[in-house]
């Protein structure tokens, strides 16, 4: 069992946990994800690492309620435990096996989108401590949704905030955001990291493909085991098939095959709609609804 | 009516009925009962040479056993079990005995052989039943050792070394023991509740602790077991966990999925169960590639959560890798076989779903390096099975999470760690290895023997320090 320490709502949906997983804290680096599992019946579900604390044994977790599992989860607070929590798994990002000095030149700009600011701020704060200022945009809907800009700003070189209605910072998209920097204001970065939601991943790619910038993005598939045991996370990147849990989650997002790996993520969204369904609406809902499919 | 008792025929075991058990997921085979066992165990003519013994990887002294059992002394008879074999009522399931001791049993020269499997699987039963543990050792070397994954290699050698006074944790990436007893064999063939968790219970009460969650070489190193955790001596038994795709077009549609995907969901994660969160695909028709036993274990799960389902196989039948039970059952629940049959492309529904499965007839020509005829196309000759779900069931191989985060541990090219089949001896000093993550994907059995002298090398490595 792996106890929580702190747990936080940080946005609508979406929450931080800190927990002790002494195993995991020692060894994490960048660019890893843990995999979780709630009780005796609960499904395996991949988190992103925010941070870590060696010293104190513990892993910091974020994550966004999108079906039943994590809805459930979100119920958790400072005490509760998880009854599995895995890792690392996954690759570190490719900069932690790299020479610092290398790195020292190099202008970085991070993209994160909504929950994906999360895995981008355990790599702008180790860069940050390897002596590499690195310039972060963060993106959401809306202002409520913006998460973990205090502890950005502190490691980041300039953080830039877009919030697709204007309530915070550039008003729009990402996409157009970087074009304002790169293309009008001139900046030059030599390599982008963007994660968040595939969509988004997908419009940065096109663009920076475009401005002949390297792109970095982090998947975020279906698995199971998280181990290369399942091959449910299998993704297109050029002509190869690889898995996300193994090989990536990193890769180069110009290679990425996106629309397949949008595809694949829709597998289970019947199952996963009748779960909410149930949780929800317990007992007291019996089909008929025409859309959740218990009455077949 | 012994006396009318034909000699030269097993006793009939008893099986769900194959209509019933289409449709849940409770043991097929009954299994024995005394009345039974004791009739069965009549059959044997206790061999001077007994054949069977040389026939069984870890030579369990099967006529000794068995006599026992005539006599009626059970418990007896499961102590000799247990001083070749850690996990009996598993392996009186799930060994391949058609090719092993029953292959070359006597009796079968002039009619069928004994039900040694059968028979080993009463007496493991009859002994959990009746409460007969295996007890700790007494005596304690005060040295620790590592044992990497929790299937039969790694629950054979953990038993073994606990046995001779070593301190033994187990290492496990999931969050269940039992490796592929867990993850791969469904319930309807091997239960888990009733038969796997007693036997990992009964190497747990040898003093064995198992830690899981542990994915070595991304948690934790073997290096830093050794270095820094205090462990004298490691076994690898991590398995051949990766699953191989086909490669050909419309492989990564929604609905195409690996078998170990398929079964981890069904078994590890009880997908099939309303009670666990885990989701699995409803499919009406499943076409599953294939002839081994993961094969038969993927078509039959897939039939009983309410599919039609199709094997695809490229040989004949007569080269089925699969266990003769698994396919005779596999038929009689209903599963259509499509023999010298092999895919070429899956056909997709423009939102990415699978809608069927282009197939070409084979025929078999020269024998290849496997000694098994060649299949060789047959020119114009596709057609198409119309199928919601496909599921690929050619083979795995081992993970290179290890071998690629421990200096000095050396692989060959299939990535299977390179290590003395006497024992278990790998490259890298201190460091010992068996079953399928060396040999690549084989048999239950063939890991315990693995585990077993894996566990006899580490002794004398550690003894002779």
């Amino acid at each position: 069992m792996y106890q929580i320490e702190k747990a936080v709502k940080l946005a609508d949906k979406i929450y931080l946990m800190v927990v002790k997983a002494p195993r995991v804290a020692a060894s994490c680096e960048p660019g890893e994800f843990v995999i979780v599992r709630m009780g005796e019946e609960g499904e395996r579900i991949p988190f992103t690492i925010c941070d870590y604390d060696r010293e104190a044994g513990t892993v910091t977790v974020v994550f966004q309620t999108v079906g039943a599992s994590t809805e459930k989860m979100s119920a958790l607070k400072a005490g509760d435990c998880f009854h599995d929590f895995v890792g690392p798994l996954g690759n570190p990002s490719e900069f932690v096996k790299e020479d610092p000095g290398a790195l020292r030149g190099r202008r970085y700009l991070f993209v994160a989108g909504g929950v994906g600011t999360a895995p981008v701020y355990p790599q702008v704060k180790w860069l940050k401590e390897h002596g590499v200022q690195a310039d972060v945009i963060i993106g959401a809907k809306t202002k409520d949704l913006l998460i973990l800009t205090e502890e950005m700003k502190e490691a980041a070189g300039t953080l830039y905030i877009a919030t697709d209605d204007g309530s915070a910072g550039y008003h729009g998209m990402v996409t157009g955001l970087i074009e304002d920097l790169v293309v009008r204001q001139g900046k030059h970065y030599d390599v982008c990291v963007a994660i968040g939601p595939m969509i988004m991943m997908k419009f940065v790619c096109l663009l920076t493909k475009k401005l002949a910038l390297p792109t970095i993005v982090s998947l975020n598939p279906i698995m199971v085991d998280g181990t290369g045991m399942c091959g449910a996370c299998r993704v297109t990147v050029g002509d190869q098939v690889k898995f996300a849990c193994v090989d990536g989650p990193e890769f180069d997002g110009h290679l990425v095959h996106f629309d397949e790996a949008m595809k694949r993520q829709q597998i289970y969204k019947t199952q996963e709609g009748r779960a909410m369904l149930r949780l929800k609406e317990g007992a007291t809902h019996h089909g008929g609804c025409g859309h959740c499919g218990g009455d077949e | 009516m012994e006396a009318k008792r034909d000699m030269t025929k097993k006793v009939p075991v008893r099986e769900q009925d194959p209509k019933v058990r289409a449709a849940n997921f409770d043991e097929v085979c009954l299994g024995y009962n005394e009345e039974e066992a004791l009739a069965e165990a009549q059959r044997c003519l206790n061999c001077k040479n007994a054949k069977c013994v040389t026939g069984c990887p870890v030579s369990i002294d099967i006529p000794a056993f068995i006599q026992q059992v005539k006599e009626g002394k059970f418990e007896e008879a499961a102590k000799i079990i247990a001083r070749s074999s850690a996990l009996p009522a598993v392996c009186g399931r799930v060994c391949p005995q058609e090719s092993q001791c029953e292959g070359v049993c006597v009796r079968g020269v002039k009619g069928e052989p004994v039900s040694i499997g059968k028979l080993e699987r009463f007496v493991a039963d009859w002994s959990r039943a009746h409460g007969f543990v295996p007890e700790a050792p007494a005596e304690k070397k005060g040295k620790k050792v590592a044992v990497i994954g929790s299937g039969p290699a790694g629950l054979t050698c953990a038993g073994d070394l606990a046995k001779m006074g070593y301190e033994v944790t187990i290492f496990e990436a999931l969050h269940e023991p039992g490796g592929v007893l867990t993850y791969g064999i469904p319930e309807f063939r091997l239960p888990k509740d009733g038969v796997v968790q007693p036997e990992i219970e009964n190497v747990r009460r040898l003093g064995v602790t198992i830690e899981t969650n542990v994915v070595i070489g991304k948690s934790v190193t073997i290096d830093e077991l050794m270095e820094q955790e205090g462990f004298e001596a490691v076994f690898v038994g991590s398995g051949a966990g990766l699953p191989r795709f086909m490669g050909i077009p419309g492989e990564n549609a929604n609905g195409v999925f690996s078998a170990n995907e398929y079964l981890t969901r069904s078994n590890l994660m009880k997908a099939f169960r309303e009670d666990h969160d885990t989701p699995i695909m409803e499919a009406k028709k499943v076409v599953v590639v294939g002839g081994g036993n993961v094969a038969m274990d993927a078509a039959r799960t897939a039939l009983r959560l309410g599919a039609e389902v199709h094997i695809v196989y490229r040989r004949s039948e007569k080269e089925l890798p699969a266990r003769a039970e698994e396919v005779h059952h596999a038929k009689e629940e209903g599963i259509a076989f499509h023999l010298l049959t092999n895919p070429a492309e899956i056909l997709t529904e423009e939102n990415g779903w699978v809608r069927g499965i282009v197939c070409r007839r084979m025929e078999l020509g020269e024998p290849d390096e496997s000694g098994r005829r060649r299949p060789i196309e047959v020119p114009g000759s596709e057609f198409e099975i119309e199928a919601d779900a496909v599921i690929m069931a050619l083979g795995t191989s081992p993970n290179p999470l290890i071998s690629n985060t421990t200096k000095g541990l050396e692989v060959n090219r299939r990535r299977c760690i390179v290590a003395d089949e006497s024992n278990g001896k790998t490259t890298k000093e201190g460091v010992f290895a068996g079953g399928d993550a060396v040999t690549g994907a084989a048999t239950v059995i063939l890991a315990m023997e693995a585990g077993r002298a894996g566990a006899k090398g580490i002794d004398a490595y550690l003894s002779a320090k």
